[in-house]
Formats: C-alpha cells, sequence, structure tokens
C-alpha cells in the first residue's frame, strides 16, 4: 500500500467527503489562503473556493458558534483549531452549546460537527501551547472525543467523525503531521469508540492514545528484547472509551499500565484504572501502574521537559514494577 | 432616532388583521405570564423563570414582518417568541411543568424552549452564547442559497460579552442574511445599562462594524415590525447583517426571585403608560378594527388557551425515568458509563 503523511491522511479525509456532500466545509484561521498552519488543508480552497474553505478571523469563540449554529440548520462543519490550547476561548460555545443542544431540545437539534486540530506538546513551546484537553473533552456528555495515532486510524476515523450526527472533537499532533504511513486510497471508516491492538502480547498490557502510544510501542519493542511479550492497547477514541477491550486484555496479561500525554488527576488514566479495578479486579496480578505527564506545566528548558514529559524510560519502569 | 419619525408617517399601512393578530398575540403571551408566575408561585413551575411582561411588542412586531421559514433564536427570557410565532401553548406550559408533553419533553424547562416546528431555535441560558449560533444559522442559509434569514434577540446585559463583538465581525464580513435585536429592557438582572459601559446608546456599538445600526420604540408593535421589515429585505437582498436596538421594558422583576427594588415605581408607571398592549387596543378602537365587545372576546378566547394549556400541563405525565439517557446523542445506543 502506498505511504502518506498523518497530514496527508486527514487532507484525504476531509476532500472526500466534501466532494460527497456538499453540506461539509472547513472553517478556521489559516485554513485558506496559507494552505494550514499546519498544511493539513493545503490545496483546499483552490479545489473548493472560498464558501467552502473559510478563513477565520482570530475568533474562536465566535466562530465556534457560529459552526454549531450552521450544523443546527443543516450543514456539516469542519471548524480546525490551529491548536486545542486555542479552544479554551471557544470552550463555552462547544460545552454549553454543542454537547447540549440535542438534550435541551428534547431531540429536536442535534448538532453533526467535527472540532479538529492538534493537541498536547509539540516541542519547546512552553506552558501555554503544551496541553492536553483530551480528559476535558471526554469528560462531557453530549460530546464525542477521537485521537488517532496514525495516518491510517486518522483518516478512517475523520471519515467516520464527519459523518456522525453528534459533535466529534478530533485530536491532532503537530509532531505527528509528518509521519508517514500506509493508508488506501478512497473510502473507508473505522467506528468511533473502538479501540485497537496495536502489537499484540501475553505479560503486561500498555493502554494509549494518539502520539505518544509511540512511547507505548517504543517500550514494547524494548521489552521484547527481554522476553516480556507486552500487548499495546490503541484506545483511539476517549469518548466513548472501549473498555471491553482492555478488560479483555487485562484477563489475557493480568498487568496494566496506562501511557497518557495528560495531567494525572482525572485523567484518562484515572477512568480506565476505576474500571479496571472495578470489573477485572481478579484479574490483576499487581497495582495498576500509570505514566502521565508530571503534575505541572511544561516549561520551555529541554532538560525540564525530559523531566515532565512520559518516556520510554518511565515506561519501563512502570512495567518492571507491575511484572514483579 | 430617525426611523421614529417614519414610523409614525407610515403607520397606518397595516391591515385590520394584523392589528388583530398583534392584540390577540401579545393578549396571549401576557395572559400565559401572568398565569405562568402565579404557577410559580404555587411552585408547580420550578427553577428560574423569565416574564416577558412588557416585552410583548418585540415578539409579536417582529412576527408579522418575517416569514415562516425564517429561524428564530433567542435568550432565556423564551416563552414570549414561541406563542407570537404559533407554538402550542400547552406544550410551552408542559415544559415549565417538566412533563413529557412540553416543547423539550421537559429536559429545557423554562429557559429552553425550542420548537422546530415553528423554526424556534432555543432559548438559550449562557447570557451570550445565542449570538454565535444566530450568525451561524444564517450562515447555512447562505450557504445552502437560501432567502430566508436568522433573527436573534439578545438582551441588553449581552451586548458587553466578547460573543457579541465577534459575532458581529463575522457577520458583517461574511454579509450574512442575520437580524441582531438586543432588547434593552434598561436592565440586566439588577445592573441598568449605564452601570455596564460609557456607550450606553446600544445600537451604536454596531457601528464599530460598519453594520446599519437602528434604536426602535419597541412599545410600539408597529414601530418594531417596520424596523424589522427593512432589516429582512436588507438581509435577503445581500446586504447582510442589521443591528436594531429595540427599547423595551419588563414590567417584572429579572426572574421570579427578584423584587426589583432597584429602580423606581414611577419608572415602571411611565413605562406602563406606554403600554404595547393598550396601544394596540386603542388604535383597534380609534380604526374601528373591532368592538369593545370582539375584544372582549378575544380576551376570553386568549384566557380559555391559557386555561386549556395549564390544564394540558396539570394533565401530563413527567418524563419517565427512561427518557434520561434519551436525545443525549443522536447516535441511538450510545454506550453511558451507567453504574
Ligand atoms: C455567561 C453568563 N453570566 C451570567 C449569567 C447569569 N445571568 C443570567 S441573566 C443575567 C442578566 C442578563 O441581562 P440581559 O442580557 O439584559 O437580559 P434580560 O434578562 O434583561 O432579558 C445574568 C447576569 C448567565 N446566565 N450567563
Ligand atoms: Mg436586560
Amino acid at each position: 500500500m502506498r505511504e502518506i503523511q498523518f497530514r496527508e491522511a486527514l487532507r484525504e479525509a476531509m476532500v472526500e467527503e466534501m466532494r460527497r456532500d456538499k453540506n461539509v466545509f472547513l472553517m478556521g484561521e489559516e485554513v485558506a489562503e496559507y494552505n494550514g498552519a499546519y498544511k493539513v488543508s493545503q490545496g483546499m480552497l483552490d479545489e473548493f473556493g472560498p464558501d467552502r474553505v473559510i478563513d477565520t478571523p482570530i475568533a474562536e469563540l465566535g466562530f465556534a458558534g457560529i459552526g454549531i449554529g450552521a450544523a443546527m440548520n443543516g450543514l456539516r462543519p469542519i471548524v480546525e483549531f490551529m491548536t486545542f490550547n486555542f479552544s479554551l476561548v471557544a470552550i463555552d460555545q462547544i460545552i454549553n452549546g454543542a454537547a447540549k443542544m440535542m438534550y435541551m431540545s428534547g431531540g429536536q437539534y442535534n448538532v453533526p460537527i467535527v472540532f479538529r486540530g492538534p493537541t498536547g506538546n509539540a516541542g519547546q513551546l512552553s506552558s501555554q501551547h503544551s496541553q492536553n484537553f483530551e480528559n476535558w473533552y471526554a469528560n462531557c456528555p453530549g460530546l464525542k472525543v477521537v485521537v488517532p495515532s496514525n495516518p491510517y486510524d486518522a483518516k478512517g476515523l475523520l471519515i467516520s467523525s464527519i459523518r456522525d450526527n453528534d459533535p466529534v472533537i478530533f485530536m491532532e499532533s503537530e509532531l505527528m503531521y509528518g509521519d508517514k504511513g500506509p493508508v488506501p486510497e478512497g473510502e473507508y471508516l473505522i467506528p468511533i469508540g473502538v479501540a485497537d491492538i496495536k502489537r499484540a502480547g501475553t505479560d503486561v498490557t500498555l493502554v494509549s492514545f494518539g502520539k505518544i502510544l509511540k512511547v507505548a510501542m517504543a517500550a514494547a519493542a524494548e521489552l521484547e528484547k527481554e522476553g516480556i511479550s507486552a500487548e499495546v492497547v490503541d484506545l483511539r477514541t476517549v469518548r466513548p472509551i472501549d473498555y471491553k477491550a482492555v478488560v479483555e486484555s487485562v484477563k489475557k496479561t493480568n498487568r496494566l499500565v496506562i501511557v497518557e500525554e495528560a495531567w494525572p488527576l482525572a485523567s484518562i488514566s484515572s477512568e480506565i484504572a476505576y474500571h479496571v479495578q472495578r470489573y477485572a479486579f481478579d484479574y490483576l496480578d499487581a497495582p495498576i501502574q500509570r505514566v502521565t505527564s508530571k503534575d505541572l506545566p511544561l516549561p520551555y528548558a529541554p532538560t525540564l521537559i525530559e523531566v515532565i514529559l512520559p518516556n520510554v524510560k518511565r515506561t519501563l519502569q512502570a512495567v518492571k514494577t507491575v511484572m514483579l | 432616532m430617525a426611523n421614529l419619525k417614519e414610523t409614525t408617517k407610515t403607520k397606518n399601512k397595516f391591515t385590520k388583521e394584523t392589528y388583530l393578530f398583534w392584540y390577540e398575540k401579545m393578549q396571549l403571551m401576557r395572559k400565559f405570564e401572568e398565569k405562568a408566575g402565579q404557577l410559580y408561585g404555587q411552585q408547580k413551575i420550578k427553577g428560574f423563570c423569565h416574564l416577558y411582561i412588557g416585552q410583548e411588542a418585540c415578539a409579536a412586531g417582529a412576527a408579522t414582518a418575517l416569514t415562516k421559514d425564517d429561524k428564530w433564536i433567542t435568550a432565556y427570557r423564551d416563552h414570549g417568541i414561541p406563542l407570537a410565532l404559533g407554538s402550542d401553548p400547552g406544550a410551552v406550559m408542559a415544559e415549565l411543568y417538566g412533563k413529557i408533553t412540553g416543547s423539550s419533553k421537559g429536559k429545557g424547562g423554562s429557559m429552553h424552549i425550542f420548537d422546530k416546528s415553528v423554526n424556534f431555535l432555543g432559548g438559550h441560558g449562557i447570557v451570550g452564547g445565542q449570538i454565535p449560533l444566530g450568525a451561524g444559522i444564517a450562515f447555512a442559509e447562505k450557504y445552502k442559497g437560501t432567502k430566508n434569514l436568522c433573527i436573534c434577540f439578545m438582551g441588553d446585559g449581552a451586548v458587553r460579552q466578547g460573543s457579541f463583538h465577534e459575532t458581529l465581525n463575522m457577520a458583517m464580513l461574511w454579509k450574512l442574511p442575520v437580524i441582531f435585536v438586543i432588547e434593552n429592557n434598561g436592565y440586566a438582572m439588577g445592573t441598568s445599562v449605564k452601570r455596564t459601559s460609557n456607550v450606553i446608546e446600544l445600537y451604536t456599538l454596531g457601528e464599530s462594524y460598519d453594520m446599519p445600526s437602528f434604536p426602535v420604540d419597541a412599545m410600539s408593535v408597529e414601530a418594531v415590525h417596520i424596523a424589522v421589515e427593512e432589516a429582512a429585505e436588507r438581509a435577503r437582498s445581500g446586504q447582510g447583517p442589521t443591528l436594531l436596538e429595540f427599547r423595551t421594558y419588563r414590567y417584572k422583576g429579572h426572574s421570579m426571585s427578584d423584587p426589583a427594588k432597584y429602580r423606581t415605581k414611577e419608572e415602571v408607571e411611565e413605562y406602563k403608560m406606554k403600554d404595547p398592549i393598550e396601544q394596540v387596543k386603542r388604535k383597534l378602537m380609534e380604526l374601528k378594527y373591532a368592538t369593545q365587545e370582539q375584544i372582549e372576546a378575544i380576551d376570553l378566547t386568549v384566557k380559555e388557551t391559557v386555561e386549556a394549556a395549564v390544564r394540558f400541563a396539570e394533565e401530563s405525565p413527567f418524563p419517565d425515568p427512561s427518557e434520561a439517557f434519551k436525545d443525549v446523542y443522536a447516535e441511538e445506543g450510545y454506550p453511558f458509563i451507567d453504574e
């Protein structure tokens, strides 16, 4: 199969969906004439014109709300946030608007919209540009939250997200846009809410999602050298979570380590740990461990970043602890 | 206030039917709200409940100026608009009661009346939150190439939100078919307009974005109709949005819990002298469009309609507990965490 970049996989999903359904359009800062801050939407203005690939002023609250209103009135907007750090000024519209409309209207108005853009750290950008809000959005009923880890999943999940009749938060990473991987041409859908075993194993389960999954995969490769067989479960979606896939894996390996880029308190890893102790307690041979960012803002200096972000070394330590 | 003078000149353009429609709808809103106030006192209606009494001309005058395919959105003071648009008063009352027969199946309550059958896209509880939604609804009309527009209501308090300014800017930039209406009733809860900014002529805020912007005497239903009609022409002919400042007044407190001690009795009386319903009633008599008996007959019909709405709400059941998990997602069978 041909290999393309993550950004190209996203672009293909958007382009194919926009060809298929004229109610789909893209809006955000720099998406049109500049071809996207990270070149995800490169060439889309040329194909679809300014009525469907729309540059906005820097007004996230305003254009997030305009997107939601358009979705209430029959369109299927894709709203790009330059990064999800900037979605905080729009979070009222997402939580109080998009996520509530269907319920408050007694089922009269659904909101088929995708909010997409990068999440998490992206090099030395310091504290305001390096945050993971996956668990914030995942906390809110009414939303779905998708966080793909490779180009193949990104395309199939983005197509599903665009066709979904509910609001979807779709989170990418600047650090993944250049990643290459095999991606089929044309349409294929990956269902929202289904995890994927990225590597089968028998001794320990590593659960992760998004770009930090690479850390789990690298740790699994290291462990193999030491004769430890790690299974890596990629959640792919953090609302809803495919709990069943996690529990099935733990029943097989009896050990669990969760690797997540967000801060620890009330995170996806807390949620998974709760669920597994509740529904697979008797299968656990050791307390669940997790590797998250340290409970700190992310600073600029590389030596400090090294301390804070989840990495292979910390993951291996966590695995050693559950293997004891 | 240029267009107010104009109003005086042209006000006889309206037909007998229009005046009768206004009278009946405004009376319906007034009597419905008076009843809602009583029922709140009896704890039949709970939560926050914001009455529209005094502001009826805003919804009624706009209703006659627009077409049935136009879209409507407002804040939480939202009982008047659906009644003006012809929503079933029983469904609105049942929503205030939290009953399954309510317009939002009892999930919205007083602040979140929605009625797709009359293109009413809700009742929204975050001050200023509905403003970008209104522009987005209009965006969709323009995108689909219709001639429809969206009329987006907000309070005077909402214009101090960033959402107002971001939205006006983009709506004008993109020439969206939207009419922004500020229902300036003088107060945001207990805070008078003049305590919120140096800029208290609210319509002038639109001028920052090059938007045609006008004040309107909204105690006069004719003036409201004329202003909205002009704004609608601009929207439908591709000229984009208009900002209208409806100068109105709420006779009651902000919500049912507010005794409104921040204003004088004289101020309230002054506005009651200009009561929009009394104005229309006088006009009906003056122009011999209706006799005293005919007006009384309308009043009786309205009274019966409200009574029937209350009966319907009373007799309807509360939602079954199983309803809690419905309507969160359009998707069937979403796997909620349920333990
Ligand atoms: C963002 C936000 N802040 C505060 C409130 C609480 N609140 C509800 S209504 C209101 C006053 C709004 O007044 P105005 O916009 O003039 O509308 P009116 O009630 O007069 O119709 C306030 C402060 C809210 N609902 N939303
Ligand atoms: Mg007010």
